[in-house]
């Protein structure tokens, strides 16, 4: 388990001391997992979900009630300006 | 030593559906007022929970259908994470290894123009005709539109939601094209049986159609080491330019015996010349492989299960397409294939065509003649009523002697023996087809009332 490189997936900064202590974590964690391995899994079916549930869609329909207002939206951010959030700069 | 360009294609497509993909905010966002059509769904805030749009998935299936797909009867979405500040969950919901159509393919015509892409030769597809085969035709959510500005003397990014979650299609060619011009019209008839479909508006100004390719040139057939993806091109003329400049440059780092870099460009229209990507954002990127997007399947949204019911009353939806109606009409009408490209090119030459043909049944003026009226003439007509008047008087110098039509007569029946049976078998449109004949022979001049009076004469005594 590489542990900087998970970091650098969750752009996060990890210091030294920090990554020793993820390393056994991650070791612990994926020990745990691992004891699903032993299972026998020869007549499970493999699957993504465990709701049971297809096709849940919604029909196509504007709904406005839930729509927030510019204010709303963007008052989470730490900076706006007319009515953009306001990010550092990136390139395109 | 050969080297023959590969070029892969994405285009991007934006469904003008009423709400967005997985929440009920307005998907058309061109010209709104920033940030005024979003909510917790397409905002990515904590417990919301995103629920697909049905009419965007019809439709997605509906293009793959289009292009001759497979619908994959069991599909998912899956979240494919980066970082990026228009994505504002740090995912996108998107389709990875289940997406709603695959296996896909689009003929292009083999026209001399398409096969004379550039100079740089090329060997061909192996499966002989010009056929660009579609891997994919996935359905993804939009994101948030990034506009690059400076505020109190800071360059900073400003971020628009209003696009975020807009539901977009991706569809995802083989290499199988091999130059700019085979591009072009691969893309363009994208465009057009996109807009025929009804789905999307297409408008690459706008945004609503993006195309990317991916180019890199194979040394005497062998597979290329490395790939080049030219991103942002925003209309058909610079896919073809940004093709044609990548071609140039890597053969010629190729002839210097350099591999090129494996990297993203972009397109400078002022230039007009690609240029390397080297912002930090895009190099990450880029160089993050497929598995580090951390793909997996979307925990809030039930898997999607179609049934051969379901697909086929899909089907039952599309309308008649250009490649079919191109098929129908060198049947139904007899025409060459290069009258048929030019009348099909829109569906309203065609709609107008075809009106004139019935329009010219009235007075037995033949399908082929008009045909070749439209192709060339320059002249325009209001409706398809006022040509068939100017060619009905056109063709008042008529040819009206017997012997010359009973001689084209002969001929026409001589060569075209099935329609005859068919017409033996008392099916109406052969007469149709074998006037048109008659009149391509006498280069519509055939007295058309004479024509079918003749021939009926003919045919009957020959019963
Ligand atoms: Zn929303």
């Amino acid at each position: 388990m590489d542990v900087h490189h998970i970091a650098r997936l969750a752009n996060l900064k990890l210091p030294p001391k920090q990554t020793e202590k993820f390393q056994s974590q991650f070791d612990e964690t994926l020990s745990a997992i691992a004891a699903i391995n032993k299972l026998d899994t020869k007549n499970t079916p493999p699957t993504s979900q465990v709701t049971g549930q297809v096709n849940i869609t919604r029909e196509d329909k504007v709904d406005t009630s839930r729509v927030l207002s510019q204010s709303e939206a963007i008052s989470q951010a730490p900076k706006s300006h007319n009515g953009y959030i306001v990010v550092p700069h990136v390139f395109e | 030593m050969t080297y023959s360009p590969v070029i892969g294609l994405e285009v991007h497509v934006e469904l003008k559906t009423l709400s967005k993909m997985f929440c009920g905010c307005p998907a058309d966002h061109f010209g709104k007022k920033p940030n005024t059509q979003t909510c917790p769904v397409c905002l990515g805030l904590p417990g919301a929970l995103p629920v697909p749009n049905k009419k965007a998935i019809d439709w997605t299936l509906l293009i793959g259908l289009a292009l001759d797909c497979q619908v994959n009867h069991h599909s998912k979405f899956d979240r494919k994470h980066y970082f990026y500040p228009d994505l504002p969950k740090g995912y996108q919901i998107s389709q990875y290894d289940e997406p709603l159509c695959v296996n896909g393919h689009l003929t292009l015509s083999t026209s001399e123009e398409s096969k004379a892409t550039s100079e740089v030769t090329h060997s061909g597809s192996s499966d002989g005709e010009n056929r660009v085969r579609i891997n994919r035709v996935h359905l993804e959510e939009d994101t948030g539109k990034l506009i690059h500005a400076e505020v109190d003397g800071e360059k900073v990014s400003l971020v628009d939601f209003n696009r975020s979650g807009v539901p977009l299609v991706e569809i995802v060619t083989e290499a199988d094209i091999h130059g700019s011009a085979a591009a072009k019209e691969f893309v363009k008839k994208i465009h057009q049986l996109i807009r025929d479909l009804g789905v999307s508006d297409c408008d690459m100004e706008k945004g609503s159609m993006r195309l990317e390719a991916n180019i890199s040139l194979s040394k005497d057939g062998t597979l290329p080491p490395y790939k080049v993806e030219v991103k942002n091109l925003n209309s058909f003329r610079f896919l073809g330019r940004a093709i044609d400049y990548e071609i140039a440059r890597q053969k010629e780092l190729l002839t210097r015996g350099q591999t090129p870099p494996q990297e993203t460009r972009g397109w400078s229209e002022a230039k007009n010349q690609t240029f390397a990507q080297r912002s930090k954002e895009v190099a990450q990127r880029s160089k993050e492989e497929a598995q580090d997007y951390r793909y997996f399947p979307e925990p809030d949204i039930p898997p999607l299960v179609f049934s051969k019911e379901q697909i086929d009353a899909i089907r039952a939806k599309l309308p008649e397409l250009p490649q079919m109606k191109a098929a129908r009409f060198a049947k139904a009408y007899g025409l060459k294939p290069s009258v048929v490209t030019i009348l099909t090119k829109t569906q309203a030459s065609a709609a107008f065509f075809e009106a004139a043909v019935k329009e010219g049944q009235k007075v037995s003026l033949p399908p082929t003649v008009i045909a070749n009226a439209m192709v060339n003439q320059r002249q325009a007509f209001k409706n398809p009523e006022d040509l068939v008047r100017h060619l009905q008087t056109q063709t008042q110098e008529k040819v009206s002697d017997k012997i010359t039509l009973r001689q084209f007569i002969d001929q026409v029946i001589t060569a075209h023996t099935q329609a005859v049976s068919d017409f033996k078998a008392q099916k109406p449109q052969a007469i149709g087809f074998l006037i048109g004949q008659i009149q391509r022979l006498s280069h519509g001049k055939a007295d058309g009332k004479l024509v079918h009076q003749l021939l009926l004469e003919r045919l009957e005594s020959s019963r």
